[in-house]
């Protein structure tokens, strides 16, 4: 089975193709968040040194958020379009897992995170099972200390990964098990990881009907649903 | 291939993408003014919960629709991948976000399936959507009245286009929604408020901008102004205005400014057409001013833009993709979008 797996959730963006078990090629960018101007190319140059024509491909895997809003429409709207056009099966994972599956350690509780500014966090928590991330909490949207008091509850050592950088003191202070000490490879997407988890995993039934996982409503359907609560929040597009 | 058919007359099929504002549309378009389908899947619905466009509710809702209208648009016109010539999309002006939506989808449909890439600019498209009318001959004269413009475009030859005249601030589109709030009407407003002008009579009188300046801008601003603080005046007194009269004055103003600098530029740019285009191209008052007005011209004709073409759709992107193709304007596969993309201003607009 061939397949590309794609993460733009973030600043970094990860692209890797794969052959079952063997990667034939990644690329992770780091320097730029051009994701619009640069996914599309990088994508070509990955498929080009893997010696694959698009229509070689058996499926896609995406990260699917949480993330940036514009990093995961940018993943998300190539990788239906991709699994549409070309007809093949499209594969969704979390982009917090994306992370969680970098630690090699079985059992490990791993805790990533994405800032969401004003003490705000994208984060789950993950055990690894059988080499794979397992939610334990589900990926939320929430305050970093809520979800800190939550993971202290395990009493486990955890390894924080993502933006954890930015509440080091925080961690450090709310919850009293130790934390393994991260290398800064581990914070990166490594998305030939989720290619291979992809594999397994089943996929997506509707990919006309799929949509990035943002984890929020937009603030003005938020103020919206909260002054129409009998309302319908479906069909508010309309062929014409 | 059909017996006796050569080559050269294979039809050129064009698969355009449209995701500027709140429309997303797919069509495919054959020679450049056959339409074989044009999907829009609209979320004026949605936007009106909030009483304008959302932009990143735009965004999300182009995401949902995108890969439909693909599919939709390629089996009504009864077409596969294999029969496309090329891919084409707007990629600005118009909402980053929304843009980003149809630009990443073009690119990696043209990726897929080893296509070329054409990218339009969203006012190009406008101004084609007159080419389901009739080619267009040139020298020819745009007027582009939406929601977010207001422009006359000169255009010397095919594919070229030069600014020559433009609003200095509201677009004639955003000032009918502006009045239309100001008298309870959801947007957009421009269709009610056009109705209503006919069964009214210009009893306010409001100001016309700039008709008498020596350039080829617009204004409505002062015209927004004097509309509101005549209802506001009205409603501290307790009286209660004509919402038709009211809507009358508002369009008259609007429609004389218009027209006035397009008689104006016309006559400094002799054209052979002078096209009327974009979402208020739609607006009645507009279209019967600008026919009277040209009924006399020896010269110049009238084209407007099919009313169910006005508005945004990919059919008018695929129109002018058609004449980009032609003149081999073809973008990579790392085409973004461009918010703020323009058409150039002429060198020296007032003679
Ligand atoms: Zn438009």
């Amino acid at each position: 089975m061939k397949i590309l797996a794609i993460d733009t959730s973030n600043r970094p963006l990860s692209v890797a193709v794969l052959d079952d078990s063997t990667v034939l090629a990644a690329i992770t960018v780091t320097v730029h968040q051009k994701h619009a101007e640069y996914l599309l190319p990088e994508i070509e140059r990955l498929m080009g040194m893997a010696g694959l024509k698009p229509a070689d491909l058996d499926r896609i895997v995406v990260a699917a958020g949480p993330g940036s809003y514009t990093g995961i429409r940018i993943a998300v709207t190539t990788a239906k379009t991709l699994a549409t056009t070309l007809n093949i099966d499209l594969v969704a994972v979390s982009s917090l897992a994306t992370l969680a599956a970098n630690v090699p350690v079985e059992g490990a509780l791993v805790a990533p995170l994405f800032d969401a500014r004003n003490q705000n966090v994208f984060a789950g928590l993950y055990r690894i099972k059988d080499g794979q991330p397992t939610a334990v909490i589900a990926d939320a949207h929430t305050n970093i200390t809520t979800f800190l008091e939550a993971v202290k509850e395990y009493a486990e050592p955890v390894w924080f990964l993502g933006d954890a950088d930015h509440f080091t003191e925080l961690i450090n202070t709310t919850v009293s098990a130790a934390t393994p000490r991260i290398s800064p490879w581990l914070n990166l997407p490594q998305v030939a990881t989720i290619g291979l988890l992809g594999q397994q995993m089943t996929p997506v039934k509707d990919v006309d009907r799929f949509v990035p996982n943002y984890l929020r409503l937009t603030q003005a359907e938020a103020e919206w649903r909260a002054k129409n609560p009998k309302e319908d929040v479906e069909s508010y597009v309309e062929k014409i | 291939m059909k017996e006796g058919v050569s080559p050269t007359d294979k039809r050129n099929l064009i698969l355009a993408f449209e995701s500027s504002c709140d429309e997303t549309s797919v069509a495919v378009i054959e020679d450049g003014h056959k339409i074989l389908s044009n999907i829009v899947a609209t979320q004026i619905k949605s936007h009106q919960r909030f009483g304008g466009v959302v932009p990143e509710v735009a965004s999300r809702h182009h995401i949902e629709e995108v890969t439909l209208c693909i599919a939709d648009a390629l089996s009504e016109a009864q077409v596969g991948y294999d029969d496309l010539d090329a891919v084409a999309v707007t990629y600005g002006p118009g909402l980053v976000g929304a843009l980003l939506i149809g630009v990443t989808a073009a690119k990696t449909v043209a990726f897929a399936h080893n296509l070329p890439l054409i990218p339009v600019n969203h006012m190009a498209g406008h101004i084609y959507a007159a080419r389901y009318v009739e080619p267009i001959e040139f020298p020819a004269m745009a007027l582009l009245v939406s929601g977010g413009h207001t422009e006359l475009v000169y255009m010397p030859a095919e594919n070229e286009f030069e600014i020559i005249g433009e609003t200095r601030d509201d677009a004639a589109g955003e000032a009918y929604d502006k009045v239309g709030r100001v008298m309870g009407v959801n947007y957009p407003a421009g269709k009610t408020v056009d109705e209503w002008a006919h069964q009214g009579h210009d009893t306010f009188k409001f100001p016309r901008a700039m008709e008498k300046d020596d350039n080829f801008d617009f204004s409505f601003s002062g015209l927004k102004s004097a509309f509101i603080n005549t209802t506001h005046h009205a409603d501290q007194i307790g009286e209660k205005l004509n919402k038709q009269d009211l809507s009358a004055s508002f369009q008259q103003a609007v429609v004389d400014v218009l027209a006035e600098k397009t008689q104006r530029a016309l006559a400094d740019y002799p054209v052979n057409q002078l096209i009327l285009a974009g979402g208020v191209a739609a607006n009645q008052g507009l279209r019967e001013r600008l026919e009277r007005d040209l009924s006399s011209n020896p010269t110049t004709h009238l084209v407007k833009a099919p009313l169910k073409l006005c508005g945004d759709n990919a059919a008018m992107i695929g129109a002018f993709a058609y004449v980009a193709f032609k003149h081999g304007v073809f973008a990579d596969a790392t085409l973004n979008a461009d918010p703020s993309l323009e058409f150039d201003w002429v060198a020296d607009p007032v003679k």
